[in-house]
């Protein structure tokens, strides 16, 4: 094995993780690095490194979670840090606490990183102003999901050796997606072509001033892409009558066993959960050789325990 | 810069080492080689291709990436960035004789962080430290059982084992 002396070594800086459009490249290719390294630890029998041992993570989610909550604790207590869950039923916040109140409170206490889901766009970045510890953005808004991002750039390059002139679709809820974002920074910053595919009503505003393609038609896509990644129809965030019925929604933008047959043979199919099995997507594809989904949550795991080893490092350089 | 071992020199202290492994580990025991990223690695390649063929079988290698075991990753005087890299061993450790193999023994921390690294990955029956160079200045309790040469440099020097894999030529300077 060839080994290279690195003349400049990169420096991650960072105690926040806010997004993926205020990276660069370097550094988003550096925590995917990092995050390899990671990867071995939920494999052995001893499912626990010491690197995190003596602090303290506090998972503030002001939306349902399951799988990036569960990640992120899974993460930091393989690190061996303490993690405490913070939801907002169980909370004060259900008594009127606002959000810097809760996260000073809790800080109080001496914490060391907050990882924070909140519906409001811009939350982390707002917490990040006005607190000491490191603050993980799990999702604000329809801003950023970046530990998202990450992971489905990691399992992209971990698959396909890199993601530079791949054609990825992401097809569905675009305007109510953060996942969309934040995938569309990682993946076109590290070279790639992203096309959104989705009915009009389901576009952001200004789709055009983002460096994706748009698409209105998944037929018309589907036999030229290398990824595709589906979005959920989030019930919970649909105002109005975005398309006419749920049927019409997957009749046309489906990932259907049918339209796969005009896929490439090696295309890659991502999700990032929860599924609505037969909405957008059919359960044969779901769990077909095709599908990725259950490698995006193990590879989330290494993912966001890179994330928390370079917030606390940088946090550590810093004192 | 002060040459302390040369390619000659350095190719006689890993034959004194491996014939060290041998004598003192009798053959029908279960010998695995693991080194400690980066030059350790290279390293402990080496041993291995020399212990495979004395021996006639195939004695396992693998690296140890202790970067999560370093004692020194929550000071701000540590590393100013310690890379993560991956723990590569493609077999089980357990029962085995561990040949724990780096460049340089100086302080002892990254002994003891591989140690603990070793242990998370299961129980061996034993594990042993080789070492091209044992530096003066231990601050553990830790001590190498097969070590190429002894010196004592003053703290502020640094003791640079280049290898031919990595570094283009085999030599051990003082810089």
């Amino acid at each position: 094995m060839a080994l290279k002396r690195k003349s400049k070594q990169f420096k991650w800086h960072r105690k926040h993780l806010l997004g993926l459009r205020e990276l660069s490249v370097e550094e988003i290719t550096f925590i995917l690095d990092t995050a390899k390294g990671f990867e071995q630890i939920s494999t052995r029998s001893v499912k626990k490194a010491p690197t995190l041992r003596g602090k303290v993570v506090v998972n503030l989610f002001f939306e349902d979670s399951t799988r990036t909550r569960n990640s992120f604790a899974l993460a930091a207590s393989r690190l061996s840090a303490d993690v405490i869950e913070f939801t907002k039923k169980t909370s004060s916040v259900s008594k009127g606490e606002t959000l810097l109140d809760t996260a000073r409170n809790l800080e109080a206490m001496g914490i060391d990183i907050v990882v924070i889901r909140h519906s409001a766009g811009g939350a982390s970045k707002l917490l990040s102003r006005n607190i000491y510890a490191c603050v993980i953005n799990a999702g604000d808004g329809f801003c950023e999901h970046p530990t998202q991002g990450l992971l489905d750039v990691y399992t992209i390059r971990k698959i396909k050796g890199t993601l530079e002139g791949l054609k990825i679709a992401i097809v569905g809820d675009i305007a109510h997606s953060r996942v969309a974002r934040s995938d569309m920074w990682a993946m076109t910053k590290l070279g790639a072509e992203v096309i959104f595919v989705g009915p009009p009503t389901l576009m952001p505003p200004q789709v055009d001033r983002l460096p994706v393609k748009v698409s209105y038609s998944l037929d018309e896509v589907i036999e030229k892409v290398d990824v595709i990644n589906m979005l959920r129809i989030q019930f919970e965030r649909l105002g109005g009558n975005p398309f006419p019925s749920i049927r019409e929604y997957s009749h046309y933008f489906g990932l259907t066993v049918e339209r796969m047959k005009r896929a490439k043979p090696d295309i890659m199919v991502m999700h990032p959960g929860p599924i609505n099995r037969g909405l957008e997507m059919e359960s044969e594809v779901a769990d077909g050789r095709n599908s990725v989904i259950l490698e995006q949550v193990t590879n989330g795991l290494a993912v966001r325990m890179a994330v928390l080893f370079l917030v606390n490092q940088a946090a550590a350089q810093e004192k | 810069m002060n040459v302390i071992l040369d390619s000659g020199q350095i190719e006689q202290v890993l034959k004194d080492l491996t014939g060290r492994i041998l004598s003192e580990n009798p053959a029908e025991m279960d010998i695995a080689v693991i080194g400690i990223r980066s030059r350790g690695e290279v390293i402990a390649q080496r041993l291995s291709g020399r212990l495979s063929q004395k021996l006639g079988k195939d004695v396992p290698c693998g690296t140890l990436d202790i970067t999560l075991y370093r004692d020194d990753l929550n000071s701000p005087h540590g590393n100013a960035q310690p890379l993560v890299r991956t723990t590569e061993i493609g077999f089980n450790i357990d029962d085995k004789i561990i040949i724990l193999v780096d460049d340089v023994l100086y302080t002892g921390r990254s002994a003891r962080a591989a140690m603990d690294a070793l242990i998370d990955l299961g129980r061996p029956k034993a594990i042993r430290l080789a070492v091209l160079v044992d530096r003066v200045g231990r601050e553990l309790p830790i001590q190498a059982d097969y070590a190429g040469c002894k010196t004592d440099v003053e703290p502020g020097k640094l003791v640079q084992v280049n290898l031919v894999e990595s570094d283009g030529k085999d030599e051990v300077v003082i810089e």
